[in-house]
């Protein structure tokens, strides 16, 4: 019986479904599977290439999940666990590009948008705030003649 | 007027460098020089992993043994699986390497010894070596797939790698000038 609200509080923070078809695959301490899951979230499925390998049922994002979490276990930090994965699969692996000197543009690409739209309001606001030119004798006792007649 | 009229070539040009990208891509996807798939391997131009696996029925291999052997010469490595269609469509072309005298040492991808004796039957053997990998092994060597082909050189580096079957194509253009040049 005093298990019933303990069930429950599992039942509340069972959190998003993902891939983990076996409950063997978590780490006992959930302070560790947690962090397997931060990273494992940032790791691309190299099977199903938008997806996280927490995401994929690929068999080899299952591999994945488990040397993550094996080496969470022996207590790598979480940079060293990214780098044992790119070291085997390259900058790809990760679904969030680092910023380097190849993704500068990557990066930059929001703020490039966003001064280029700057730019446009601005030259179009100038440009519309330009003051006509004064009229002409000719055109001024034109438009005398108009508004005399009316 | 003329700065106006350059402007509104812009999205023409635009458009015009795009289709040009596009229009390599899809070539060189036809010619099989560019796959979307791959991801590269960062693994290439390094050592290759320590391993030792099992053999299928008989004695399997170790790194330490394929690096003793490709000291003597560059030796391809193809990793493959029974249950990898991709697989059986490129035994034809491994087996006519194999018999052009290019050694050829197999590791079976998450297979069992039954399978993959089947398949070497019906499809023919061209491996000298052949061991099996429960999947580790494959991602130390930076394997996203079944079948991946490496060549190891005479200093037991990773010299090439090629994602997806070869084809007689595939090895006359790319896999043999590579060995050649070992």
């Amino acid at each position: 019986m005093k298990k019933i609200p303990l069930v429950l509080a599992f039942l509340v923070i069972s959190g998003a479904a993902l891939a983990v078809s076996d409950p063997r695959e978590l780490l006992p301490d959930p302070a560790q599977e947690a962090r397997a899951e931060t990273i494992g979230q940032q790791l691309r499925c190299l099977v199903c290439q938008n997806e996280s390998i927490e995401d994929s049922n690929a068999d080899l994002a299952g591999d994945l999940r488990r040397i993550v979490r094996e080496r969470v276990r022996a207590g790598d930090s979480d940079a060293a666990v990214m780098a044992w994965m790119e070291a085997r699969y390259g900058s790809f692996v990760r679904l969030k590009p680092r910023l380097t000197f190849g993704t500068v543009l990557l990066w930059g690409a929001p703020i490039i948008t966003l001064l280029i739209g700057a730019l446009a309001v601005f030259r179009y606001r100038r440009t519309g705030a330009a003051e006509a030119a004064p009229l002409s004798a000719a055109e001024t006792a034109a438009l005398g003649d108009l508004l005399g007649k009316t | 007027m003329a700065r106006r009229r350059l402007i509104l070539l812009a999205p023409l040009a635009v458009l015009a460098a795009a289709g040009f990208g596009f229009f390599t891509m899809l070539n060189r996807m036809q010619k099989g020089r560019f796959d979307p798939h791959d991801i590269g391997n960062p693994m290439l131009g390094k050592p290759m992993p320590d391993f030792d696996l099992p053999g299928v029925g008989g004695a399997g291999f170790s790194s330490a043994d394929l690096r003793k052997a490709a000291a003597a010469g560059p030796i391809v490595v193809n990793f493959f699986a029974s249950w990898c269609i991709p697989c059986a469509n490129e035994a034809a072309s491994l087996a006519n390497l194999a018999k052009s005298g290019v050694p050829i040492w197999g590791i079976a991808y998450k297979d069992k010894p039954p399978a993959v004796q089947n398949f070497l039957t019906q499809g023919g053997n061209p491996f000298a070596r052949l061991a099996m990998d429960a999947g580790r092994v494959a991602i130390d060597f930076g394997l996203f797939g079944v079948p991946e082909t490496f060549i190891i050189d005479r200093h037991g580096m990773i010299a090439w790698h090629h994602a997806g079957p070869l084809d007689d194509t595939s090895i006359t253009n790319e896999l043999l000038p590579k060995l050649a040049l070992l």
